[in-house]
């Protein structure tokens, strides 16, 4: 054996080590691949409900966080004044507080919501406010010569923001929303407390039942992956609007 | 026929009396340069003329529609946000910091206004736009961004926003205060055209030899009040005001 490694050679040695090598640690690893798919389809499941929370609040809240934004820009004190207590309420307590009194604490005043639903409103009412001031800081660090300069074209208010004004928040905004959008991926996470059978859920419920931790890294890895999209997504959205400026 | 009538207006910012009962009117086809050290008002009153600033006292007729008028009180009364809105946009205004619209190509700039304002079909604001866009020498930056143009072209491409909107008045203000010394000449001269075209133009400016040259009447205001008027030939050699005079041994 000795005097065949020598006449092969120092490279053919490594070749042969390292082949070795990958047939233990195949051999190792072939319960674990085996284990992580019979996992994998419950995990699937549960990412899908982690989407579905995501994406829900991701559609309604920049909406309603921009009319927000708006609203607290206004000149009317009182919409400024209760929407200002409004962002002062939902980013002032924690998000699993919120969620738990959507979830148990709305049915005391007869409103009842599945665990779903009730984690989707409490997602898109608290990320409004974050948004809601991402946008007021945006709106408002735009130079004022440029509704001047819209103004003394003809442009009503409307058509100001609309037109000049809106187009360019959206480039001046991309980062902090892209911090929310992936601050927002592992929130979803939360919904797992009132019941929402999401990602991490699936996780825990194979962690407890198996007595093995490869599901919290296969869900490690789901988050990542997610959050890789998103960091690509908004990487070529600055890139688009790095033309002008 | 008086494009512009002011009477007696009076704006105060936080109790500082910025203009102290100014009057003053501009006819068809005039020119007129309003001068005067810093701090005197001159831009204020450019920018009560178009609404950028309300007045506190007086009031203000453009081509003979008030937008202002004196109450009772002595207060200013303005008309409603949608008639400003309609007689103003009579008025064509360029800044000093040019205000062009950061997002749009040059193109876009000035079609924007004619487009959503003025509903003016789109081929038809292009081709208009290439004629003004000709007309200030810039036809080969139609698809640039601001971003890429230097001071005198970006003030050159305000200047045909502007006139896209086809006012009757253009009011300036400092339009090249902003710029290096060496730009200031292709802006003065698109600005020189369009005075040959008998535009009705307001110019507040530090260029003396343009409102020697080119204004009809020249206006010297100081401590926000009009201190003196008139032909530019006698402003600049026989100011009969002792603060005029001042002023002009100061700049000249």
């Amino acid at each position: 054996m000795y005097v065949m490694i020598q006449e092969r050679g120092k490279g053919a040695v490594m070749f042969e080590w390292l082949n070795v090598m990958r047939e233990g640690v195949s051999e190792a690893w072939m319960p674990v691949l085996q284990y992580i798919s019979r996992i994998i389809v419950p995990m699937a499941e549960g990412t899908i409900a982690t989407l579905q929370v995501f994406i829900i609040t991701i559609v309604l809240s920049i909406p309603l966080g921009l009319i927000l934004a708006l609203g607290r820009i206004s000149k009317f004190k009182i919409l400024r004044d209760v929407i200002g207590v409004y962002i002062w309420l939902l980013r002032g307590t924690p998000l699993m507080l919120q969620l738990f009194f959507v979830y148990y604490g709305l049915p005391n005043f007869g409103i009842v919501f599945d665990s779903m639903t009730a984690a989707w409103i409490a997602f898109v009412l608290n990320y409004a406010a974050y948004f809601a001031e991402i946008f007021r800081g945006g709106i408002q660090s735009i130079d004022r010569g440029q509704y001047e300069g819209a103004k003394v074209l003809g442009f009503t208010y409307w058509q100001t923001m609309r037109r000049i004004i809106l187009p360019q928040v959206v480039k001046r905004v991309l980062s902090p929303v892209s911090n929310e959008a992936i601050t927002l991926v592992k929130d979803t996470a939360l919904v797992n407390v009132i019941g929402v059978g999401e990602l991490l859920r699936a996780a825990k419920i194979a962690v407890s039942r198996d007595a093995v931790t490869s599901p919290f890294i296969v869900a490690a890895v789901f988050y990542l992956v997610m959050t890789f999209v998103l960091t690509k997504l908004f990487n070529y959205l600055e890139r688009r609007y790095a033309i002008y400026e | 026929m008086k494009m512009i009538e002011v009477k007696n207006i009076h704006k105060s910012f936080d109790g500082l009396k910025v203009l102290k009962g100014i009057s003053m009117t501009v006819n068809k086809g005039e020119v007129v340069a309003i001068i005067g050290p810093s701090g005197s008002g001159k831009s204020t009153l450019l920018r009560c003329i178009n609404h950028l600033e309300t007045i506190d006292r007086g009031s203000i007729y453009i081509e003979g529609h008030a937008i202002a008028t004196e109450g009772k009180d002595g207060k200013s009364q303005y008309v409603s946000d949608r008639e400003i809105r309609k007689i103003c946009s009579r008025t064509g205004m360029v800044f000093q910091n040019f205000n062009l619209f950061p997002h749009r190509t040059v193109l876009e700039n000035i079609i924007e206004a004619p487009i959503i304002v003025g509903k003016v079909d789109k081929r038809k604001a292009i081709e208009e736009a290439e004629g003004l866009l000709k007309k200030v020498g810039l036809l080969d930056k139609r698809d640039n961004y601001p971003s890429q143009l230097s001071g005198g072209q970006k003030q050159r491409v305000a200047i045909a926003r502007a006139l896209a909107m086809k006012p009757s008045i253009m009011l300036f203000d400092e339009p090249t205060s902003a710029l290096d010394p060496e730009l200031t000449g292709e802006v003065l001269k698109v600005m020189k055209d369009l005075a040959e075209e008998r535009m009705t133009m307001v110019v507040v400016t530090h260029e003396m030899g343009f409102a020697r040259e080119v204004a009809d009447r020249v206006i010297f205001m100081d401590e926000g009040e009009i201190v003196e008027e008139g032909a530019p030939s006698v402003i600049f050699t026989a100011p009969a005001m002792k603060r005029t005079e001042a002023f002009l041994n100061q700049v000249l």
